[in-house]
């Protein structure tokens, strides 16, 4: 009894070493195959249209609604001090640094991320990247890099949309509706946000892009490797399942740890 | 003695078991596929012919021996020289692995495109006349979605032959085809081959009719194999799980006329 449970312990310890193994060598090769020719431009672009292009409404309403409600809710705590001159500085830095990074990798992770495990998945239980390396072409190349590389284009710029509609939004809220000074808002957002505060939005960005597109096509692509996925259509929709609720945390714990270090 | 186009030599397979232990699905097994001649590898379900097609084409590694291919060990290659090799087989997979977002014509055009320098106007006559001889006309703009379990064998086949391959692999074709449509396909493969010279292995629980097309049958079971020069030679075979599996694939027909004579 006592063993059987030992045993068990380690055979999921194996797993979860085996796993990472394969995550990390997947990442490897997608990043090898960008340099392997022919180079795939159309499909590129064809990712960056839909992770980028696609996303837009999406992020458009969630920056808008959460540059808002910063707007309101930074108005009823600074005004407590007698401090709404600083909303403009407390918007902006929220959106910049946390928000704007985070929020949009969400969201990109819910929306493309989602369907990209689940288009890769449903490739590899019907045998087509099977097909495609019998038939000599590289699946990394021809499949997966063009998706690492929409990604790590559309993320950073959504991000930086994000955060313009955010501040856009505060600026709403805090100024047209609870009548802050306009200029006190505008001022006090460019003497507080700094080259350092930009720098450190933009590598969370590229870090959760590569987060979120790594973790969603890895798991679709080893779908059929997955310990307890089960098979056929059940498993490309549990897999696609674990890979948005994976990416997602992982963002939040990159979030944690890229401040910590960078900040 | 022929000339083999894929040797084995002790090749061993194990999966390891949800309860720890190992199954052997191959155990030390050897063979040869001739030149040119047509392989039917035959077995129960479960009983590794899938996996064998796995290893000959290196998307699976073996525990142990040799897979000879043209001269080199396949397990042993990597990256480049293994794309190399894998241009040298046509592949048809039991759903027929069609991409299925893209229509006929892509799908066909799609090794000539990915692997070779032709142009646009040199495919397309390429890919026309292909699916004119597998009877695919006018089904160019069709995707997969729309066409029947036959056609869409014929495109996959259409698809493996575009790179002119010496050898032909052919996981379960006639899997989920009615007997007519069965027999349509064995004759177009021997059509075919007979057209383009390849070497085929074709992997198949469809006994006895794939048996026609078999220049040679290797039986698995429980990780060994016997070789079958011919269908009657199975038939005769005195070894007990030949003749079980004899009795429930062949039928009862087979079966009587074994005991009569």
């Amino acid at each position: 009894m006592q063993l059987n449970f030992i045993g068990k312990l380690g055979r999921q310890g194996i797993y979860i070493l085996e796993d990472l193994g394969r995550m990390g060598v997947y990442l490897f090769k997608a990043i090898a195959a960008v340099f392997k020719t022919p180079f795939r431009l159309r499909e590129c672009i064809k990712q960056v249209h839909f992770i980028g292009a696609g996303s837009l409404a999406v992020i458009f309403f969630t920056a808008l609604s959460t540059g808002m409600v910063l707007g309101l809710q930074g108005y009823y705590s600074l005004s407590k001090f007698g401090a709404e001159g600083m909303l403009g500085s407390a918007v902006s830095l929220t959106l910049i640094m946390e928000l704007g990074p985070v929020l949009t990798a969400l969201m990109v992770a819910g929306r493309a991320g989602s369907a990209m495990c689940a288009e890769l998945g449903i490739m590899a239980i019907s045998e087509q990247i099977d097909a495609l390396d019998c038939m000599a072409i590289d699946p990394f190349r021809y499949l997966i890099t063009p998706k690492f590389i929409g990604a790590l284009i559309s993320v950073p710029l959504l991000t930086a949309l994000f955060d313009v509609i955010g501040i856009a939004g505060g600026y709403i809220a805090g100024v047209k509706l609870m009548g802050v000074n306009p200029g006190s808002f505008v001022e006090g957002m460019r003497s507080s946000v700094t080259n350092h505060d930009i720098y450190l939005g933009f590598v969370k960005s590229v870090v959760f892009s590569l987060l979120v597109v790594w973790i969603c096509t890895g798991r679709g692509f080893f779908v059929r490797e997955i310990r307890g996925a089960g098979f056929g259509a059940e498993s490309v929709s549990r897999v696609t399942t674990q890979a948005v609720v994976l990416s997602s945390i992982a963002v939040l714990v990159f979030d944690y740890l890229l401040t910590a270090v960078l900040l | 003695m022929t000339e083999s186009a894929i040797q084995f030599r002790d090749v061993v397979k194990t999966f390891s078991r949800a309860d720890g232990g190992n199954q052997y699905v191959l155990d030390g097994v050897s063979f040869d596929i001739p030149v040119g001649k047509t392989t039917v590898i035959a077995g129960g379900s479960g009983q590794g012919k899938s996996v064998t097609l796995k290893l000959i084409l290196g998307l699976m590694a073996p525990d142990a021996g040799h897979i000879m291919v043209g001269g080199s060990d396949v397990p042993r290659l990597r990256g480049r020289a293994l794309e190399k090799l894998r241009t040298r087989f046509g592949v048809l997979f039991q759903g027929a692995a069609l991409f299925d977002s893209m229509t006929v014509y892509d799908n066909v055009a799609l090794p000539l495109r990915e692997r070779t320098a032709k142009s646009e106007e040199e495919i397309k006559v390429q890919v026309l006349q292909t699916l004119e001889q597998l009877e695919l006309s006018g089904a160019e703009e069709r995707y997969p979605a729309q066409l029947s379990g036959g056609m869409r064998k014929r495109v996959g086949l259409a698809r493996a032959l575009q790179l002119e391959p010496e050898i032909m692999l052919f996981d379960e074709p006639t899997t989920g085809l009615d007997p007519v449509m069965t027999q349509d396909i064995y004759r177009l493969f021997a059509r075919t081959q007979k057209r383009v010279g390849f070497t085929s292995v074709i992997v198949s629980h469809d006994i006895p009719r794939v048996l026609n097309l078999a220049d040679q049958v290797i039986i698995l079971h429980n990780g060994a194999m016997d070789i079958f020069e011919s269908p009657e030679e199975i038939q005769w075979s005195d070894k007990k799980h030949i003749q079980d599996f004899v009795k429930t694939t062949m039928g009862q027909i087979y079966q009587s006329r074994l005991v009569e004579i």
